[in-house]
C-alpha cells in the first residue's frame, strides 16, 4: 500500500462547499413548464463537490482496497480469479451498454444471439439442457431452483412434501434460501471423510424431502465420493437434488454435474466464468435444468426460430426473479470468457485450479492441521487453526490479520462453520506457482511468529489504512450514514 | 502453450505434481466417477482476443443503440447522461476486481463508498438506512414485502398497487410463491389507487407497495394514503424513480416506512436491463429486519475513524435459515456508480437533470397533445414519462418509428388493455428538442401517411 493510501480520506460530505459543481449540464432549450409547488421538495443534501474533487476522492479510495489485479485473493468459496481485460472492453461497446431492455427484437438481434449462444454453453458444459441467465446473482438462482423443485412437486401433485435437505458444510444462502421458499431446513452430516454421511441421508430421505441442496465439490474443498449413492437416494425417495454451483471451478471442462445425477444446478458467473466480483457484486447466476424441467425455468429466455431469436416464457414458468432478463453485461463477460478458452482448453481451468490446491495444502499440511489433508483436494481446501489457538492463544483471526501485512489478501475464515477456527483457502487456476510459493512462505513465516512472537498477530495488520476496528461498538450503536 | 489467462507453465505444473505426490492432473480426479471424466463438449473452438473482438464487434453492432437514435423508451430503464468521472472511475481494477469487504482493513475504499452511498440514498429517500444489496427495482420491492411480513408477524396479506411496474409485480409473486401470503390488488390493473385501498386496506394487511411516480408516470400526494395505512397499522412502501427525487418530496417526508427503487438512472447505463441496482431504504425502527450487507462506521484500535460490515447477524452466513434474506450480493460496484454520480452532479446537478426531464417532458406531452388523433391528460401530474392515447396499435407506429431511426414508447397494450392503444413515453435530458420534434412529426405523419394509404 502507498503512502497515499494510509492517509485518512475524508467523507465526501466534508470535502462539500457551497456553489461547487462536478458536472455541466446543457441548458434547457425547450420553454419551461411550471413546476407543482405543492409537491417540491425543500432541501436535499447531496454534496458539492467539483469534477477534480470526485476524481481525487474516489482515486484515493480505491488505492484502500486490496484487489486480485494486485495478487492472490485466495477467498474459499469465492473463486477470485482474474479478470480477463479484453471483457471489460467488450462491455464498453455501445450495441451492449446503449441498448434498451424494452427495444424490438428485430433491434436486437446481437443481444438475443449472444445470450442464446450462452445458454447453449452453459447448458452444455453443465450437461443440463435446460438454461435460463435471468437470476442476478447465486442466491438468485438457488432460490429459482427451489422454486423448480417446488413446481415439479406441484405439477405431480404431490404436495405433502416438506423438508429440504442441507449438508452441514453447506453455503449459509442454501438454507436461508429454502426458508425464504417457505420450506423447513433439515440438516445433513458430513462423514469423518467430510462427505455426506449416507446412513443419515436415508434416515432423513422420505416422501416428505423436497430435495437436497448439495454443493459438490463441497465447501471443504473436497469432491462428494459417493455422489450417484447421494443423488440415488434422493431420486429413490422421489426427490430432486439441487447442485450449489458455487464451486464449479473445480470440474468444469472435466465432468458435468448433469452427468453426476444433479437435476438442477446454478453458477455463479462471477466465480467460474471470470465476471468481476466489483466489491461484493453485480454477480449473475444462471440455472441449468434437465430437459424435463426446463418448462418451470423462471424467464424469459431467449429462443431460436429459424434464423431469428426471441424471448419466450417457458410453458409452466415459475414467473420472473427479476426484471429485465437477466444481468446483461455480466452475461457479455462470461461469453467472452468461455469462448477465450473454448473446447481445446475449457478443462485446464479445472485442472489448474485443482493443482494449485492441492500444491499449495501439501506446502502448508505439515505446519498447519489439515482435517482432511489425508485426501486430495479439488479447488479449494481446509485448514484448522486450533493447535495454534490452544498452544499460543492465536487466533485464525490473528493469522489472517497478519497475512494482511505480508501483502496479501487473506482467505475465507470460520467457514465451514463444522472446521473450527477455519481457514479456507482456494487460489484458482490464475495464480502462478511463484505466486503460490509466495503465498505459502508468508504462511509459513507466520506460523513460525505465532510460536516465537505472538504479538505480531495480535496487533496486525499494522501496514493497512486502518488498524482493526472495533466490529462490536460498531453494531452497538450503528452509525450508517453521515450525519454532518 | 498454455493459455493466455493460466500462467502455470507445464514445467510448473510438474514440479508441482510431484510435490503433491501424483503423476498427473488426472489423478487429482480419482474420487469423480470415471466414466463422467473428460466428456466431449460440444463448444466452439478458442479465439483470440483478436478474433472475438471481432466478433463481439458484429453482434453489438447488430443492435440499435441509443447512442445513435432518438429513444423515446423508459418504463423502468432510463437513458441518462453518464458524466465521464462514472465509467474512468468504476472501471478502475482496485474496485472491480475486488471482494466483498470481509476484511475491512485492506477493503476500505469499498467500504467507504457504500457508507457514501448509503448516505446519499438517505438523504435522497429521507430515510434513516439504506443498503446497497438489491439486485434491481423488483427485487428491491419484494425484498420490502418480506420485511413487512416479517415483522407484523399474523398479518398475511400484502396490497400491491396495479400501477407497480408490472414486472415488479410478477416478482413479488414469484418470491413469496412459497409462503402462505395473500397478494391483493396487482392484478386488477384498470383499478385506481384510491378504489384499491378502499377495496383492500384492512387489519390483516402488512404492507401497501405503491410506485410515485407511478408506472404510468403519475406523481401524487401520496400523505392522505401513508396517514391510512398508518392507522389500518400496515407499513407503507413507495417506490420511488431516484432522478424524481431530485425535484420531488422525499418520500420519507410523507410517510413511507420503506423506500425502494430501481437504481440504474443513478449512473449506470441502461445495457440491456441489466446489471441494475436495486434501492432499499427503511427507517430506523426496521434497521434490523433489512436484508443485505450494511455498512456501519467504526473506530480503529489508534482511534482513527474506517468502516466495516456491521449487524451482520441478520445475515445468511450467520443466521442461515433464519436469515431476512438468502442475499449475499453486495451490488457494490453499481452503488459506486451511483455514488460517483450523485457527487459529481450533486445538489444543484441532480435538480437540474431533474429539471430538464420535466421541462422536456411537458414540452414533448403538450406537443403531441396537440397532434390530431392523439392525446395526452394534460391535467394529470406528471415527471418525465406520460400515457400518449394513439389512433392506432403502438406496434405499428413503433414499427413506423424505427424506420426513421427513433425508438418510440412503450406499448402499454399487454399490460394495461383497457387503456386502449396506449403509449407510454419518456423523455430524458438526453432527448434534444430537435429530437422531440422529430418524434412529434412522426406521429402526426404517420396519422396522415396512413389516411392516405
Amino acid at each position: 500500500m502507498t503512502i497515499v493510501a494510509n492517509k485518512p480520506e475524508p467523507i465526501i460530505y466534508e470535502l462539500s462547499s457551497p456553489g461547487r459543481q462536478g458536472a455541466a449540464l446543457p441548458s434547457c432549450d425547450v420553454p419551461i413548464a411550471r413546476l407543482p409547488d405543492h409537491l417540491m421538495r425543500d432541501e436535499l443534501k447531496l454534496p458539492e463537490v467539483s469534477e477534480v474533487d470526485v476524481v481525487r476522492h474516489f482515486t484515493r479510495l480505491s488505492q484502500k482496497n486490496y484487489c486480485v489485479d494486485l495478487g492472490i485473493y485466495p477467498l474459499g468459496s469465492c473463486t477470485m480469479k482474474y479478470n480477463p481485460k479484453i471483457n471489460e472492453e467488450a462491455v464498453k461497446l455501445s450495441g451492449f451498454t446503449a441498448v434498451h431492455p424494452y427495444q424490438s427484437a428485430d433491434e436486437i438481434q446481437g443481444a438475443l444471439q449472444l445470450m442464446y449462444e450462452l445458454q447453449e454453453m452453459l447448458g452444455e458444459i453443465c450437461g443440463l439442457p435446460g438454461v435460463t441467465l435471468q437470476p442476478a446473482a447465486g442466491a438468485q438462482g438457488e432460490l429459482a431452483g427451489i422454486l423448480i423443485i417446488h413446481a415439479y412437486h406441484k405439477a405431480r401433485k404431490d404436495t405433502k412434501r416438506k423438508k429440504v435437505i442441507v449438508p452441514d458444510s453447506a453455503h449459509g444462502t442454501n438454507p436461508a434460501t429454502s426458508s425464504m421458499s417457505g420450506y423447513q431446513v433439515v440438516q445433513v452430516k458430513s462423514d469423518a471423510r467430510g462427505n455426506v454421511d449416507l446412513d443419515e441421508l436415508r434416515k432423513l430421505a422420505d416422501d416428505e424431502t423436497v430435495g437436497l441442496m448439495l454443493t459438490n465439490p463441497n465447501t471443504l474443498g473436497l469432491f462428494e465420493e459417493n455422489i450417484r449413492a447421494v443423488c440415488q437416494i434422493i431420486h429413490d425417495a422421489g426427490g430432486l437434488v439441487y447442485g450449489d454451483g458455487a464451486n464449479l471451478n473445480a470440474i468444469v471442462g472435466v465432468a458435468r454435474p448433469g452427468d453426476l445425477g444433479i437435476d438442477i444446478l446454478h453458477s455463479n458467473l462471477h466465480k467460474t466464468f471470470s465476471v468481476p466480483h466489483g466489491g461484493g457484486g453485480p454477480g449473475a447466476g444462471a440455472v441449468m435444468v434437465r430437459q424435463d424441467l426446463a418448462r418451470f425455468l423462471p424467464g424469459p429466455i431467449v429462443a431460436k426460430r429459424g434464423k431469428r431469436y426471441e424471448f419466450a416464457m417457458p410453458r409452466k414458468s415459475i414467473g420472473r426473479v427479476k426484471s429485465f432478463y437477466g444481468n446483461f453485461l455480466a452475461l457479455v463477460r462470461a461469453y467472452v470468457y468461455i469462448r477465450s478458452f473454448g473446447k481445446e482448453h475449457l478443462h485446464e481451468i479445472a485442472e489448474d485450479a485443482v493443482i494449485n490446491a492441492n500444491y499449495l495444502l501439501a506446502r502448508l499440511k505439515g505446519v498447519y492441521a489439515a482435517p482432511f489433508g489425508n485426501r486430495v483436494c479439488k479447488h479449494e481446501f481446509v485448514l484448522t487453526g486450533t493447535p495454534f489457538a490452544e498452544k499460543y492463544g492465536v487466533h485464525t483471526l490473528d493469522i489472517a490479520k497478519r497475512i494482511q501485512d505480508y501483502g496479501f489478501y487473506p482467505p475465507t475464515i470460520y467457514f465451514p462453520l463444522t472446521v473450527p477456527e477455519c481457514i479456507m483457502i482456494e487460489p484458482t487456476e490464475t495464480e502462478s506457482k511463484k505466486s503460490l510459493d509466495e503465498f505459502a512462505d508468508a504462511l509459513l513465516k507466520i506460523a513460525e511468529e505465532a510460536r516465537t512472537n505472538p504479538q505480531l498477530l495480535h496487533d496486525a495488520p499494522t501496514t493497512a489504512p486502518v488498524t482493526r476496528l472495533d466490529d462490536v461498538k460498531a453494531a452497538r450503536a450503528p452509525v450508517l450514514c453521515y450525519k454532518g | 502453450m498454455t493459455h493466455r489467462f493460466i500462467p502455470n507453465t507445464d514445467a510448473d505444473r510438474a514440479a508441482m505434481l510431484q510435490t503433491i505426490g501424483v503423476a498427473s492432473a488426472k489423478d487429482l480426479f480419482a474420487d469423480v466417477p470415471q466414466d463422467a471424466l473428460y466428456p466431449k463438449i460440444k463448444l466452439p473452438s478458442a479465439l483470440s482476443e483478436l478474433d472475438l473482438m471481432r466478433e463481439l464487434q458484429t453482434m453489438s453492432a447488430r443492435n440499435a443503440n441509443v447512442n445513435e437514435r432518438a429513444c423515446f423508451l423508459g418504463a423502468g430503464a432510463y437513458n441518462h447522461f453518464i458524466p465521464a468521472t462514472i465509467p474512468h472511475l468504476v472501471f478502475r481494477s482496485e474496485f472491480y476486481t475486488a471482494y466483498t469487504p470481509y476484511q475491512a482493513e485492506i477493503s476500505q475504499g469499498t467500504l467507504q463508498t457504500i457508507f457514501e452511498y448509503q448516505s446519499m440514498i438517505c438523504a435522497l429517500t429521507g430515510m434513516d438506512a439504506a443498503n446497497a444489496s438489491h439486485y434491481d427495482g423488483a427485487t428491491a420491492a419484494a425484498e420490502a414485502a418480506i420485511l413487512a411480513i416479517n415483522q407484523l408477524p399474523g398479518r398475511n396479506k400484502i396490497l400491491v398497487c396495479p400501477t407497480l411496474h408490472p414486472e415488479y409485480r410478477a416478482t413479488i409473486r414469484t418470491y413469496l410463491a412459497g409462503h402462505d401470503i395473500e397478494i391483493v390488488g396487482d392484478e386488477d390493473t384498470s383499478a385506481t389507487f384510491e378504489q384499491m385501498v378502499d377495496k383492500h386496506l384492512d387489519d390483516r394487511t402488512a404492507c401497501v407497495i405503491v410506485a410515485n411516480p407511478d408506472f404510468l408516470g403519475r406523481v401524487r400526494d401520496l400523505k392522505p394514503y401513508a396517514d391510512r395505512v398508518h392507522a389500518a397499522g400496515a407499513l407503507f412502501v413507495v417506490s420511488a424513480y431516484p432522478i424524481s427525487l431530485g425535484l420531488y418530496q422525499a418520500p420519507g417526508n410523507y410517510g413511507a416506512d420503506v423506500v425502494v427503487g430501481e437504481g440504474q438512472s443513478l449512473g449506470n447505463p441502461i445495457a440491456f436491463g441489466g446489471p441494475y441496482l436495486g434501492i432499499f431504504a427503511t427507517k430506523e425502527k426496521f434497521l434490523r429486519r433489512m436484508a443485505g450487507r450494511l455498512v456501519g462506521q467504526a473506530t480503529d484500535t489508534k482511534g482513527r475513524r474506517g468502516f466495516t460490515l456491521t449487524l451482520q447477524a441478520r445475515e445468511q452466513h450467520i443466521r442461515r435459515e433464519k436469515a431476512t434474506s438468502n442475499i449475499c450480493t453486495n451490488q457494490a460496484l453499481c452503488a459506486l456508480a451511483a455514488c460517483v454520480y450523485l457527487s459529481t452532479l450533486g445538489k444543484s446537478g441532480l435538480r437540474q437533470v431533474a429539471e430538464l426531464c420535466y421541462h422536456k417532458a411537458h414540452y414533448a406531452a403538450n406537443k403531441i397533445n396537440r397532434l390530431v388523433g392523439y392525446r395526452v391528460n394534460m391535467k394529470q401530474e406528471f415527471f418525465n414519462e406520460f400515457v400518449v392515447e394513439c389512433p392506432r396499435p403502438v406496434a405499428e407506429i413503433n414499427a413506423a418509428l424505427r424506420e426513421r431511426g427513433i425508438i418510440g414508447g412503450y406499448d402499454l397494450s399487454k399490460d394495461y388493455p383497457h387503456l386502449g392503444n396506449a403509449m407510454l413515453v419518456a423523455v430524458t435530458e438526453m432527448n434534444t428538442r430537435e429530437q422531440i420534434d422529430a418524434f412529434a412529426k412522426a406521429l402526426g405523419e404517420e396519422i396522415r401517411r396512413r389516411k392516405k394509404g
